[in-house]
């Protein structure tokens, strides 16, 4: 029985051979498809063993890797906090990346082609590969202002900060915060507690306000309306309705001033006037002149509807909605029904109008270093588009030195003249307290910085909060910190 | 141990070489490796290095130097790879499943629980419990032949232990699903590992007794003489055997290791390629039922066509074990230095996987091979020896161990639907390690045989012709008294 022993035995050689073939096809071809799965979390694990690259953003490190001697070799810290996790966001084993970690992710991890030449060198030296770092353009006592002045009311809120000449992005604070710290750690209970906790917080914790929830901007919008208006013949003296109420073009909605109040003493009324007093039928009148086309055009100008922004995080899109009829048109020309911007897509209209209409891109990373923090990349400011001619942003300019001189709230800053525009959006109802809004740029002669603040739902005043009592005096608290450091 | 010179007109016979010196030095061989590789996981794990290491090296070869003596004792003529491939492959899974202890280990830290108890102590144990099982034999059985008079009681105490499990509740024998253990204590048993011997022993001696039954009669058919379909018999008992075994104790691998050694063993007996047909589409027809008929045998095809449609559910661990192999690719991550311990039982079932995740495909390959020259160098007995009985004995032991590891890595590695099998000397498992010590001294014993030289005559020189003669006067008087019964 030799013959069939010999045939077995060539079986058994025939199936080994099978298993190293399949093998091989595991192993080498797909590979490359196995390792890269993002269900893998392999590649995850291999990568908190390397040191990760620093964020940092005027010299102050908000985000670093520190050695350990537990199995991952590298501790992710955030000396900065909650106020800088809408910037940093958090680097979690278990639950992704966000925020710069996410969006600058091969550069930190030192994945990225620009590093490859230094890649290659730790390489030929043997040391252990390390990432790149990242310099952000934030400017830390700025940041830190803004989150205390949005935190010690306990406002759910926003407020992005942007130099109008370049687009650089001073400060981006969402509240309330979260600490990313805890959902960095290497123990697997400690990240899974903090996620549970951040994840069911109310108001929301982990959501990034300044770029990713577009909302109602209200009276802020009159910016928009006005930058159209003034391209189709209008001027600052352009007659307007004082009604304190008005039917609008329907003839069953009627439409009202902020308490009911006329605009002014007399029957009429001036552009200038109106912006500067925030009337709604005014404005409901001018921009039934204007046209639905043209507000589209300026609104796209302003960058509104741009679904590709990145800053490197991806920014979601604002929106002045479907606007199918004149009253719809009218609605919208005060913020309303389905016009919805992001706190930072607010401060690029801003920071337009003081750069003399010309939009500049939003960047938050100012350079990127190699290791050794050396310079790889330096950002050069982007301009996006001409938003409105030059004349047009000195009239708007004007308008809105105008406005911030007849908006109360505490915070002035004397010796500084700002020009700025308040805004109180209604959430649908009167029940519900209104989000508040301030707009504005400073010096007003020569602008170096533009803010956008949001306070949600009423802030501290419920139902009476307005732009100018509630946001305001946040927004020229970082305005002056801005200014104090000499921007 | 050495021929006393040969006296008149003779040429003296050449000193045949036992091989235990290559043996003793491949197992020093294998003690570096599986020491080195220790090393290197415990550097990867950033363990302190110290000289309890060596300590643990030495001890080991310490181990396998007892079985070794064992063999020169016993077996002094039997192959010199098999026990260093053995300890070798052994080495390698105790160093694997102490990898992933660590890996536990660190988890429970990180979760802030208790350190879990550590398998590695356990399979050290069990592998002590091997090797004296291992020695037992060697020791008791002096001659394999001796084991083919026992061939109806290995074939009823092997049926017993690999029903028993099925029978009893599952509180006792029921494990992830498969009714294989037998569990008291803190310790289970599957008794299933050693009547996967004990069928063979029997398998063995009954084909022996009967292979002229099965390889005369029958019609020819297409070109192929067919057996009988009276003859079919021992094929539908084997059949059956492994449909119950899939029925009552729900395990798709034993099942199909059952009917595959038997239809292999037939095959080797009869030399006729029929039975193979035969027993194919014996195989094909199971296949096909249990399909329809068992939703646990649909859901293992199910993940293989597509382990990551269900993930997170049951295509997990294969999905995991792919992912792992692939991050493994070619060279591997290095010992201690990827997540093994990623993949639900990364120790036992998919210690395959762990070894591709850090050893990657050269790493496999060279495993592979160990494999290969421990199931070749058993079918070369098997070519070797003289006695029928011996040879089938030797075909089966090797062919049992090649089909587990086909069946294992083929499910591992996405080849073939997943069976709950172990790799043998690799896996975490005492009932595997232990039997499959006892299935290489068996294979130990027949190869000694087959290397021998034959006993000498001092008498009256004798021509080489009656030599070979005299290994098969033994044969007769074993099977007439048996061969009434299994005819009826």
């Amino acid at each position: 029985m030799n013959n069939p022993v010999r045939k077995i035995a060539v079986s058994v050689m025939v199936m080994i051979l099978l298993l190293f073939a399949n093998l091989t096809y595991v192993q080498v071809v797909k590979a490359d498809d196995y390792r890269n799965d993002s269900r893998n979390q392999r590649t995850a694990y291999a990568e908190y063993s390397r040191q990760r690259g620093q964020i940092t953003a005027d010299g102050k490190v908000l985000a670093q890797s520190v050695a350990t001697d537990d199995r991952m070799r590298f501790q992710r810290q955030y000396p900065g906090g909650p106020a800088f996790a809408s910037v940093t966001g958090y680097l979690s084993l278990s639950f992704g990346r966000t925020g710069i970690e996410g969006a600058a992710d091969s550069i930190l991890n030192g994945t990225d082609d620009r590093l490859f030449v230094r890649r290659l060198s730790d390489l030929i030296t043997g040391r252990d590969p390390r990432g790149g770092n990242v310099s952000l353009t934030i400017m830390p006592t700025v940041q830190q202002v803004a989150y205390n002045q949005l935190t010690q009311k306990g406002y759910a809120g926003s407020v992005v900060a942007l130099d109008p000449r370049t687009g650089a992005i001073l400060a981006m604070v969402s509240t309330p915060s979260f600490d990313p710290n805890p959902l960095a750690s290497h123990n697997d209970k400690t990240v899974q507690d903090a996620w549970n906790t951040d994840n069911a917080a109310k108001p929301q914790v982990l959501l990034n306000r300044a770029i990713s929830v577009p909302q109602p901007p209200g009276s802020t919008f009159k910016i928009v309306d006005t930058a159209a208006a003034l391209q189709n013949g209008s001027t600052p003296d352009t007659v307007l309705t004082a009604e304190p109420e008005i039917p609008l073009d329907d003839g069953v909605t009627t439409l009202e001033n902020y308490a009911h109040t006329p605009c002014g003493t007399g029957a009429t009324t001036t552009l200038r006037d109106a912006f500067a007093r925030s009337c709604n039928t005014a404005f409901a009148e001018l921009i039934t002149s204007v046209g639905i086309d043209k507000l589209r055009t300026q609104a796209d100008a302003f960058g509104i509807g741009q679904s590709d922004l990145t800053i490197p995080m991806t920014v979601a899109p604002s929106t002045i909605g479907n606007i199918t009829s004149v009253t719809a048109l009218q609605q919208s020309a005060i913020g309303q029904l389905d016009v919805k911007l992001t706190p930072l897509q607010n401060a690029m209209i801003t920071a337009s109008v003081a750069n003399g209409g010309q939009l500049m891109a939003p960047y938050l990373i100012k350079e990127i270093q190699g290791p050794e923090l050396d310079t790889v990349d330096t950002t050069e400011p982007d301009r996006i588009g001409s938003a409105v001619p030059a004349g047009v942003a000195a009239t708007l300019t004007d308008l809105m030195i105008g406005s911030e001189n007849r908006t109360q709230g505490g915070g002035k800053i004397s010796g500084v003249q700002i020009a700025s525009k308040t805004g109180t959006a209604e959430l649908g109802s009167k029940d519900i307290p209104p989000h508040a809004w301030y707009v504005a740029f400073a010096p007003a002669d020569k602008p170096t910085v533009a803010i956008a603040v949001l306070v949600e739902n009423g802030g501290d005043r419920g139902l009476e909060a307005t732009g100018g009592s509630v946001a305001a005096p946040i927004g020229r608290a970082v305005i002056a910190e801005t200014l104090k450091a000499g921007r | 141990m050495a021929a006393p010179p040969q006296a008149q007109g003779r040429a003296p016979a050449p000193t045949l070489p036992t091989g235990r010196g290559i043996e003793l030095l491949l197992l020093a061989f294998a003690t570096v490796i599986v020491t080195g590789a220790l090393v290197i996981v415990e550097a990867n794990q950033e363990q302190e290095l110290t000289t309890t290491l060596l300590w643990l090296g030495l001890a080991y070869l310490g181990l396998f130097a007892a079985a070794h003596v064992a063999v020169r004792r016993w077996a002094p003529y039997a192959d010199p790879l098999i026990l260093p491939s053995v300890a070798l492959l052994n080495g390698l899974g105790l160093v694997m499943i102490h990898r992933l202890d660590l890996a536990d280990a660190a988890r429970a830290a990180q979760l802030g629980n208790d350190a879990p108890g550590s398998l590695v102590l356990r399979q050290v144990a069990w592998t002590a419990i091997g090797l004296v099982l291992f020695v037992v034999v060697l020791w008791r059985v002096s001659d394999h032949r001796m084991l083919s008079r026992f061939g109806y009681t290995a074939g009823f105490a092997g049926l017993i232990l690999l029903a028993l499990p099925g029978i009893l509740p599952s509180s006792i024998s029921e494990v992830n699903g498969a009714k294989l253990w037998i569990r008291f204590g803190g310790i289970g048993i599957q008794p299933g590992e050693f009547a996967k011997i004990l069928l063979i022993i029997f398998f063995s001696a009954f084909l022996v007794q009967k292979r002229e039954l099965f390889s005369t009669a029958g019609r020819r058919f297409l070109g192929l003489e067919f057996p009988r379909a009276r003859d079919l018999a021992p094929l539908v008992v084997a059949w059956g055997l492994s449909v119950g075994v899939l029925v009552f104790e729900r395990d798709l691998g034993t099942s199909l290791l059952f009917f595959g050694i038997l239809l292999v063993l037939l095959y080797a007996a009869t030399e006729r390629v029929s039975w193979m047909i035969v027993g194919l589409l014996f195989f094909v027809g199971g296949a096909v039922l249990a399909y329809n008929l068992f939703g646990h045998v649909r859901l293992r095809v199910q993940i293989w066509l597509d382990p990551f449609s269900d993930f997170q559910g049951g295509g997990y661990q294969l999905g995991q074990a792919l992912f792992g192999l692939g991050t493994g690719g070619v060279g591997g991550t290095g010992l201690g230095a990827g997540r093994p311990d990623l993949v639900p039982f990364a120790e036992s079932d998919f210690i395959w996987s762990s070894l591709g995740e850090e050893l990657g495909l050269i790493g496999l390959a060279a495993i592979l091979l160990v494999y290969l020259v421990l199931i070749t160098r058993g079918l070369r007995s098997a070519l070797a020896v003289r006695d029928s009985f011996g040879k089938l004995l030797a075909t089966g032991l090797s062919y049992v161990m090649a089909l587990q590891l086909f069946v294992v890595i083929g499910g591992v590695t996405k080849l073939i639907p997943l069976t709950g099998l172990t790799l043998p000397f690799l896996s975490y498992g005492g009932s595997s390690l232990v039997a499959n010590y006892a299935l290489v001294a068996l294979l130990l014993r027949v190869s000694n045989a087959a290397r021998a030289p034959l006993p000498q005559r001092p008498s009256v020189p004798q021509a080489p012709i009656a030599q070979a003669a005299t290994e098969l006067v033994a044969r007769p008087d074993l099977s007439s008294g048996e061969s009434r019964g299994a005819q009826s």
